[in-house]
């Protein structure tokens, strides 16, 4: 491997996309057209607090309005009471289209005061999933907090961990990170589909074959290139998605493996489908049936976590669910553990198609 | 005189195809050497494999006394080629590739010098695929000389050119030539070779079955003469019947002499006939004849295959 021809060939290459608008345009402009659109669309759902409907059957005992207080108070959902009146309260939701409630039972003030243990009943709608998630997480927090003061320990954490859970649900704070693990996948894919193939039908790459530039070289050049794009990808959907939508995602140091490793694997995967294709229009179907399912199904615009039960196995099988759940966990979580976990599977994945790319992929003639 | 490629019992098969048959020869330094045959001879093939782009099945082959296959990496910087159907990058221009090739082989090259040379300078600057068909060729040239090479492969380097580009890429192998430069050339044109080589060799359906220079080979399978006469058809008819191997073009009549007394017996035959001729020339058989009649001889199992020292220049 010679560095110089790799920067020598760089520029070339990068000559040869850039002057295809077409390439440009799904590289960079496309996926900020699908962040205006989806975040047009669903930033509502993201900024908005959930409306929580309250049926409070402790009479409002002094225990029961402090629980609700705490609740309101995390920002999370908007608490509106409704009287013991109305009967059965998951019947009045529905009657009344509502997605959320929360039942205080009679007895709530006794039972705490006696450390017995008491059942808040929470309802949810599970088709809107990620208000569900808001007010299960924001009860539970609250309810961990008044667990917490019983036993004797501090009320601190009650409020910092609402306040993480009420950002993760946010849609946008999803879209970005789908968004950027779209553009990791989409252009070094297609592209790589093309080139690969159009190129072996040219013979460019026997014409590369009589200079002293070699595969690997050429492939160093080609990954860099992609590697790039992703960074000024993932700037510009960090830009459109906080500027315009208020996402909460940081560019953390955890991201970069994600931005650096991810066109690698789908670099590899897409050389090899071209070399493995015999003629263009049949790599362009492969591409195609490898590309769209991953494009749909692995948490870019909807997270996994709303997927039907049947579906997420599936999800679990894509390489570019791991890409999305680990920028997901490095930009909005700040989970690091599970960073590495990610981290670990797209680089093993990367490792092994690279190697059966580059065995598959070969500049000269049989 | 030393040798810039030799070549010996090289044979490449394509699955049960035998591609390429046990063939021998040698290029000498500083020729321009021709390798002529019909389509699907086995040239591309050959070329390939002397570039060092396509393994070979058995045989020996050495170019400036490397195996090609082996030591590809010694062998790319002293050898230029011109790929049969040269594609380049649609975006980029001659002279940033030009440029593209000369820091990959890390020589020093004036691009501008270069693109003159082959009559590119007002393209300089232009997308590969903005370019004619014969400028696409001329760029493949330049490129291939990027490098100065001693020895250049031209893989039927005007194939689907007009005759203005075809003789714009003929006077550049002209010149690699009085560089002193060894030029392999394959074609399927018999008067580019003719024109062109210092020696040529003929393959067919993967054998060599003639080898020599094109006064040699004419000399050697040629026919003497022909005597061609333009009057009724019904010359033909005549002629044929005395014995003489006759063939008819429109209105004309070909004769093939095998002796000067043929032409005075072909001659008082016509004017005893009665029949209306109005002119009669004569010329010497070209490459094309000869290379006409030994493929057909070769089909018709009268011709040995070559190879063999008799054969050979």
């Amino acid at each position: 491997m010679n560095f110089r021809r790799v920067a020598t060939y760089f520029p070339a290459y990068a000559k040869g996309y850039v002057r295809n608008p077409l390439g440009l345009f799904f590289a960079l402009i496309f996926p900020v057209i699908l962040i205006l659109i989806f975040g047009a669309v669903f930033s509502n759902s993201g900024n908005s607090q959930v409306p929580l409907t309250v049926q409070n059957l402790d009479g409002n005992s002094p225990a029961s309005v402090e629980f609700l207080a705490a609740l309101n108070s995390t920002g999370a959902v908007s608490v509106s009471m409704v009287s013991p009146g109305v009967g059965n309260l998951s019947t009045y939701l529905a009657h009344n289209d509502l997605s959320a409630g929360l039942v205080i039972p009679a007895g709530f003030a006794s039972d705490l005061a006696n450390r017995t243990p008491v059942r808040l009943l929470v309802f949810t709608n599970p088709s809107s999933g990620s208000e569900a998630g808001i007010v299960e997480g924001a009860v539970q927090g609250v309810a961990n907090g008044e667990n917490l003061r019983l036993a004797g320990g501090t009320a601190v954490v009650t409020p910092l961990n609402l306040n993480v859970g009420s950002q993760i649900y946010s849609y946008i704070d999803y879209l970005v990170p789908g968004l950027i693990g779209f553009s990791v996948l989409v252009s070094p894919m297609f592209s790589m589909v093309n080139v690969s193939s159009t190129w072996k039908r040219d013979k460019l790459f026997r014409q590369l074959s009589l200079t002293p530039l070699s595969r690997s070289e050429w492939l160093t050049a080609a990954v860099l290139w992609y590697i790039l794009l992703a960074f000024l990808s993932t700037f510009l959907m960090l830009f459109f998605g906080r500027v315009l939508f208020g996402a909460h995602v940081t560019l953390t140091l955890l991201t970069i493996p994600f931005i650096i490793v991810g066109p690698i694997l789908f670099v590899s995967i897409g050389l090899l489908a071209g070399t493995v294709s015999s003629t263009p229009e049949s790599a362009a179907v492969l591409g195609n049936i490898i590309t769209f399912p991953m494009m749909f199904l692995s948490g870019t615009f909807f997270p996994v976590s709303l997927f039907p039960a049947w579906l997420v196995p599936v999800a679990h099988a894509l390489p570019l669910f791991y890409v999305i759940d680990g920028l997901s966990n490095a930009m909005v979580f700040n989970n690091a553990s599970a960073v590495f976990v990610d981290i670990l599977v797209v680089l093993v994945l990367a490792i092994v198609f690279a190697v059966l790319a580059t065995h598959a992929f070969s500049w000269r003639e049989k | 005189m030393t040798t810039s490629i030799e070549v010996s019992k090289l044979a490449k098969d394509y699955g049960s195809v035998r591609a390429v048959d046990g063939i021998e020869f040698e290029v000498r330094s500083g020729e321009v050497f021709s390798f002529l045959g019909p389509n699907g001879a086995g040239k591309t093939t050959t070329v390939e494999i002397l570039e060092g782009i396509r393994p070979r099945s058995s045989g020996e082959v050495r170019v400036l006394g490397f195996d090609p296959w082996i030591q590809i990496e010694k062998l790319r910087t002293r050898i230029g080629v011109i790929p049969q159907d040269f594609h380049f990058f649609p975006k980029l221009t001659p002279r940033e590739a030009v440029r593209l090739y000369a820091k990959l082989f890390g020589v020093k090259t004036d691009a501008d010098e270069l693109l003159a040379h082959v009559e590119l300078t007002d393209k300089a600057d232009d997308y590969y695929d903005t370019l004619s068909g014969g400028q696409h060729q001329k760029l493949g040239v330049a490129l291939a000389l990027v490098n100065n090479p001693e020895l250049c492969f031209l893989d039927e380097p005007t194939t689907g050119l007009d005759p203005r580009a075809r003789r714009s890429i003929w006077d550049v192998i002209r010149t690699l030539r009085e560089q002193g430069r060894t030029v392999f050339l394959t074609t399927h044109y018999l008067d580019e070779a003719q024109k062109l080589a210092d020696r040529i060799a003929i393959i067919n359906k993967g054998r060599i079955i003639a080898t020599g220079s094109p006064d040699e080979i004419i000399a050697r399978y040629g026919r003497a003469e022909r005597l061609r006469l333009v009057g009724e058809p019904a010359l033909a008819d005549r002629l044929a019947s005395l014995g003489f191997h006759v063939s008819r073009e429109n209105d004309a009549v070909e004769v093939e002499l095998a002796s000067k007394a043929d032409a005075l017996k072909v001659l008082e035959t016509v004017s005893a006939s009665g029949l209306r001729w109005e002119s009669f020339s004569t010329r010497s058989d070209t490459l094309e004849d000869v290379f006409i009649q030994l493929v057909g001889r070769l089909e018709d199992g009268s011709l040995p295959t070559s190879s063999t020292p008799e054969s050979r220049a």
